[in-house]
């Protein structure tokens, strides 16, 4: 995984849910590179397959055609996983969901120490890791409460620092601000930007909130399944998705 | 990071609940197990404390216990001159109920053959064994007498002079040990006015046959006491209990008393298996499909309790399997909840019963083996329990934690 490649490149991705006459195509021909230290957004309305290729790219689902690429190990070709995809998941992917799915017998910092004790990190670097990144998160004073002693920006914050516990190649989050006010959405966005900026870790962020669009380096559009755009920061061109 | 120990922590009430709820069921397998035991044990307690090598008791009957045996008392006799015997006494066993303090009180008379045996074999905790061939009684614990007390039976008073410690009979009634003579006193004791009766009835019986016409001195003495009658038979004992000289061989001696018409003889094993083939066994294998059904009814409640446990977390699993966890951190989870849950319970269980079961009405007996056996089980069955939560964990989505 170095620096000429891209971080992720997906070629003619396609998911269909179901066969027959009940045969859902959820994403169509969808193709992009994503490179090292990119902040993207993927916005669309409800069903446009966002989730959809959000899951893909996360190794949670498989493309039912198309290949999909993370640095240089090809991961997806079709139905078939390249590699075991959940070591794959643990080691190079971060995730940041809507809420937060903090494990909810876990304290903060437990929250994130398990996160790297399932990647084989011992247990004390493990917790210097959590701390370090909870302080770096400014939720250091939180680290021994559980999260329903949390509020929900707190959460989300907890959660970013599990997605970036391991120091993974790719963070993909998916409406990480939807349960926060707009000042904490923004630190949200801006957290994931500063991260992603300093460790060249690609973010990936599915979104319907329009007004932090700007810290993004690049905005990808879907619609119906079919990628519609592919914006780049003040140069805006278009990607047929077919 | 052990995760099963974090959920039991997180929610640590309702988990230790769940735990005495599987503690009090354990109980129960552990109870009737132990009651199982102690209905073998009250079966063979007494033929194993007597610790004779041979019973002899009434021709083709599986006395004394299984049935009625009554066989002459001076059979003893006959007995000691058997070569290999080295001493042969009566026994006598039954069991009487009267009111004592205005409650019933049941008691498994038993009779020792004073002075051979004063009953120094018991074992007593407080007191001491019989001291004279009448008027006392050593009793068992669990009839509630004190040192002291005397109780009437017949015409006649009886003093407690020692108490007794697990001592009871096969149906749970506690035993009292008499000499013969006065076991025999209570179990033929008539009222004056039967006895009266039943003089008269043989006057009148010996009147109408010619030898009382021929013999009118016989008339007189049909209404002698029925001890002072060499006609009739003394009151019978139930069993004669024979020891053998040191080095002498069953075999030989049971072979020679086989020869006897009158008699049926048996070792110490063959009056256990009467006891365990005979008389308890229905109540035995009874107890033991019960206690079987029980451990299915455990395995079964643990099984919905630990699959319960594990939908709860379903999201929380779905998570761990978003994050890349690997089976066996899920598997661990649920195993060692299970585990935890099924040892807490049989701890539990455990001291429980060691406070409830001296308080039943009847014995029970907990053995090492049984409570090993007993753990053995309980993590058999907390493995195969987590197997349904496992089962479903395993097929859980990590989609289900994105969407």
């Amino acid at each position: 995984m170095n620096g000429t490649m891209h971080a992720i490149t997906a070629e003619r991705l396609t998911k269909i849910y179901g066969a027959g006459n009940a045969q859902v195509v959820a994403m169509e021909n969808v193709s992009f590179n994503l490179d090292a230290g990119e902040v993207v957004a993927l916005l669309g309305p409800s069903g446009a397959g966002k989730s959809t290729l959000l899951t893909i790219v996360g190794l949670i689902n498989t493309p039912t055609s198309g290949k999909l690429t993370i640095g240089s190990d090809l991961v997806a070709d079709g139905p078939t996983p390249k590699v075991d995809l959940r070591a794959f998941r643990r080691q190079f992917i971060g995730y940041v969901l809507q809420k937060a799915n903090l494990i909810p017998f876990l304290t903060a910092i437990e929250n994130v120490q398990l996160a790297l004790e399932i990647n084989d990190v011992p247990r004390k670097p493990a917790k210097t890791r959590a701390l370090e990144l909870l302080e770096y998160l400014g939720v250091k004073h939180r680290i021994d409460n559980l999260p329903h002693m949390l509020s929900g920006g707190e959460q989300q914050r907890v959660a970013v620092a599990r997605a970036l516990a391991n120091k993974p190649y790719l963070v993909l989050a998916d409406e990480p601000t939807a349960a926060l006010d707009s000042v904490r959405g923004r630190q949200v966005m801006e957290l994931f930007r500063s991260v992603a900026h300093e460790n060249g870790t690609t973010v990936l962020l599915a979104t319907h909130d329009h007004r932090a669009l700007d810290v993004f380096d690049r905005i990808l559009k879907m619609e119906d399944g079919v990628l519609t755009s592919d914006n780049r920061t003040g140069e805006a061109h278009h990607t047929e998705s077919t | 990071m052990n995760l099963a120990v974090r959920d039991i922590r997180h929610n640590l009430s309702r988990f230790l609940l769940t735990a005495v709820g599987i503690g009090m069921l354990l109980m129960i397998v552990m109870g009737m197990g132990g009651i199982y035991r102690g209905l073998i044990d009250e079966a063979t307690l007494l033929v194993e404390k007597i610790g004779s090598d041979l019973w002899v008791v009434q021709h083709a009957t599986r006395g004394p216990f299984a049935e009625i045996s009554r066989i002459p008392r001076n059979l003893e006799d006959r007995l000691r001159a058997v070569p290999g015997v080295r001493s042969a006494r009566g026994f006598v066993t039954y069991s009487l109920q009267r009111e004592y303090q205005g409650k019933p009180l049941r008691i498994q008379v038993q009779g020792l053959s004073w002075p051979e045996d004063k009953g120094e074999w018991l074992p007593i905790i407080s007191g001491r064994h019989l001291g004279a061939s009448h008027f006392e009684m050593v009793a068992d614990k669990i009839l509630g007498l004190q040192l002291g007390d005397v109780l009437t039976f017949g015409k006649n008073k009886y003093t407690v002079v020692g108490i007794t410690s697990g001592m009871s009979s096969m149906a749970g009634d506690g035993l009292a040990f008499f000499s013969l003579l006065d076991s025999l006193d209570i179990q033929y004791d008539y009222s004056g006015e039967a006895i009266r009766l039943e003089r008269k009835a043989r006057r009148s019986r010996l009147f109408r046959q010619d030898i009382g016409n021929i013999q009118p001195g016989l008339l007189e003495r049909a209404e002698l006491p029925s001890a002072s009658l060499p006609a009739i038979a003394r009151p019978a004992v139930s069993a004669v209990l024979v020891e053998l000289e040191p080095g002498a061989s069953i075999a030989s001696v049971v072979a020679t008393l086989s020869g006897w018409t009158d008699i049926s003889v048996f070792t110490r094993d063959q009056q256990e298996e009467l006891l365990l083939r005979g008389v308890v066994d229905r109540a035995r294998r009874q107890l033991g499909l019960f206690r079987a059904i029980l451990l299915a009814i455990s395995a079964i409640i643990m099984a919905l309790i630990v699959y319960t446990m594990t939908l709860e977390k379903l999201h929380d699993i779905a998570m761990l399997k978003l994050v890349g966890a690997r089976n066996s951190v899920i598997l661990g989870l649920i195993l060692q909840q299970a585990l935890v849950l099924g040892i807490l319970g049989y701890i539990i269980a455990f001291y429980a019963g060691k406070w409830v079961f001296p308080r039943f009405p009847r014995r029970v007996v907990i053995n090492q083996d049984d409570l090993l056996m007993l753990a053995l089980i309980v993590v058999v069955i907390s493995v195969l329990s987590s197997a349904l939560g496992i089962w479903k964990a395993m097929r859980v989505d990590p989609n289900e934690v994105v969407s």
